[in-house]
């Protein structure tokens, strides 16, 4: 999956000189948490977070309505330089940089540093849901096979059998025994049973709660 | 209290029929029906004809475009492409012939509850062959085609602009219900479920409220698998008498599937019919505090049609006909009627032997089930 997939493409912007009161109040209308600072091109020079806005922002119990301090302009403040992605990056490449450098957010640019998205914690939690399969109507199915070639088409081939349709399909380890995967499928049926019965007259071994044909009977 | 109740039925409701292989059998709606009429529960004055919806009442809630979808697969002139878009043909929901006119009078069954009870022909009105709340706007899901629910309270939000308080304590979430409604905050819904974790369709997590001006009217209770009775008594109880006090409905449709027993072989909770007896028993007692006695109930899943759905079912009938649940034996001549073709011995009582099982970590799921409860109803207080 590519960056250009997943990225907001309305990106809200400001200039250097523009201040920090005007920041503060882009902020909080559109319930945003970061503005990357961009000069004429659009291209990226600079990015604000709302705790470096709020770093510079007089203590809320001065009520002085009309600060000083948010008279500055944004360049004062900006992080710079700007960690950026491009486009065609991966997803999963971006995912680590977000998980090394503990940022919320990257702006996506092109040539020259030109602004065209940005992606943020949300976008990359939002594709983990659409990855588990949970936004689509349908059943779970937990398998644990024998880590070894081949396996995944014996099991999905029962699916196909059934003409059930798979929404998603994950491949994790078996608590600390190589030996061992579990396959998590999701499918578009509310009635699993036939493949669950498959399943096990193939010998599989099924886990919570389908691992075992009782206590329902 | 003085009560009187309808039950609509004709045999046109055994037509929503997929294939002899598919889990979704309305013949649960005759066993039910004969056995009530062998305890003499149920006689012929109380049961009323349903009607067939028509298009417009259809589009209340679905797309033209779907409709149109469902009557060309219901002559079979639907193209394979054409069909997936609208979720048809799928081993959930499989094309059959006359499928329109069957889904028609499935939500037509409901919509005639709906009309018995607002022209006060009779206080509570019971469709069994309805509650098909997985159906969404332009897609068929989960057996179901049309949503009789969805569209019986549009019907009811235009025709008399009440606010309507829907229950589902369907094993599975009542996902189409909630959707059709989730930014309106004219239509309450509570949703009692097993967690979607496992089970289809996965979505009704607690912090699914609703949206915009509905925001706080969508309620979701994700029971943990294994539920039993005492845990699943104490968590309706709350959540249904809290969600009332808060919402103060003028009409309450319940949506009964039967399929959080632990017979049903779809699901995972495990209760037993001392949760099918007090389901109906509190929503019966809300309907009158709140509102006049209007209160509609539907069917809804129930996969083990011998051993569970006509005896909870039929409880559900007897709390709307005169507020008592039986006790005691079922009828011999139903027993005798039906026992050749049941592929299971058919329950000789009302009441299931005190424990069919016991879960290992009962302590655990109450547990969980009390907290999610406590979240659940966290803005019932709060707004208003």
């Amino acid at each position: 999956m590519l960056v250009e997939e997943i990225m907001n493409r309305d990106v809200i912007t400001l200039a250097p000189t523009d201040t920090i009161e005007k920041a503060l109040h882009i902020l909080q209308l559109n319930r945003i948490r970061h503005i990357p600072i961009v000069e004429k091109n659009k291209d990226v020079i600079g990015i604000i977070s709302d705790r470096d806005i709020r770093d510079a922002s007089p203590s809320i119990f001065k009520n002085n309505t009309v600060a000083e301090e948010l008279k500055n302009e944004l360049h004062t403040i900006m992080s710079s330089p700007v960690v950026t992605v491009h486009p065609l990056d991966f997803v999963e490449e971006i995912a680590r940089i977000f998980y090394d450098e503990e940022f919320a957010c990257l702006p996506v640019v092109r040539k020259d540093n030109r602004l065209v998205g940005i992606v943020t914690e949300k976008d990359m939690l939002q594709t983990l849901i659409q990855l588990t399969g949970t936004n689509v109507p349908s059943s779970h199915i937990e398998v644990r096979v024998p880590h070894r070639p081949g396996i995944l088409p014996e099991i999905t081939s029962i699916f196909g059998k059934r003409k059930v349709n798979i929404v998603s399909v994950l491949v994790y380890p078996y608590k600390d025994d190589p030996a061992y995967k579990i396959l998590v499928f999701r499918i578009q049926t509310m009635n699993p049973l036939p493949i669950i019965q498959d399943l096990r007259d193939a010998g599989y071994d099924l886990m919570w709660p389908n691992n075992i044909p009782g206590p329902k009977r | 209290m003085k009560c009187s109740a309808a039950f609509v039925f004709s045999e046109n409701t055994l037509n929503y029929h997929f294939n002899k292989d598919h889990p979704f059998n309305q013949k649960r709606v005759l066993l039910t029906k004969e056995l009530l009429e062998a305890t003499g529960q149920l006689s012929a004055e109380a049961v009323l004809a349903p009607r067939i919806a028509t298009e417009d009442e259809l589009a209340l809630f679905h797309d033209v475009a779907y409709i149109q979808a469902i009557k060309k697969a219901s002559k079979s002139q639907l193209t394979d492409s054409e069909a997936t878009q609208f979720g048809l043909g799928t081993e959930d929901t499989p094309i059959f012939p006359n499928m329109h006119e069957a889904a028609s009078y499935v939500v037509g069954g409901t919509l005639t509850a709906v009309d018995a009870v607002m022209e006060e022909q009779t206080m509570h009105a019971l469709h069994l062959g309805g509650g098909l709340h997985h159906g969404f706007k332009r897609k068929a899901a989960g057996f179901c085609i049309y949503n009789d629910g969805a569209v019986a309270i549009k019907y009811l939000r235009e025709k008399y602009d009440l606010k309507v308080l829907y229950v589902d304590t369907d094993a599975h979430h009542g996902d189409g219900v909630q959707w059709a409604f989730y930014d309106d905050p004219n239509v309450c819904t509570l949703s009692i479920h097993e967690t979607g974790r496992y089970l289809f369709p996965g979505t009704g997590n607690v912090n699914e409220r609703g949206l915009k001006q509905g925001h706080g009217y969508t309620f979701n209770l994700p029971l943990d698998a294994f539920t039993e009775d005492d845990s699943f008594i104490s968590v309706y109880d709350s959540a249904i008498k809290e969600v009332a006090d808060f919402f103060k409905p003028d009409i309450i449709i319940t949506q009964n599937g039967a399929d959080a027993h632990c017979y049903d072989p779809l699901t995972h909770l495990c209760s037993t019919m001392r949760s099918f007896e007090y389901i109906p028993k509190i929503a019966h007692e809300i309907a009158h505090e709140y509102c006049g006695g209007k209160w509609i109930a539907l069917g809804g899943g129930g996969y083990d049609i011998w051993r569970v759905v006509p005896r909870a079912w039929g409880q559900l009938w007897n709390i709307m006909h005169d507020g008592h649940v039986l006790t005691g034996k079922i009828p011999p001549t139903w027993l005798k009627q039906w026992e050749k073709e049941a592929p299971t011995p058919l329950p000789a009582y009302w009441q299931d032997e005190k424990e069919i099982v016991s879960i290992p970590r009962r302590a655990e799921i109450t547990e969980k089930n009390e907290k999610l409860l406590q979240s659940m109803l966290k803005y019932t207080k709060k707004i208003m």
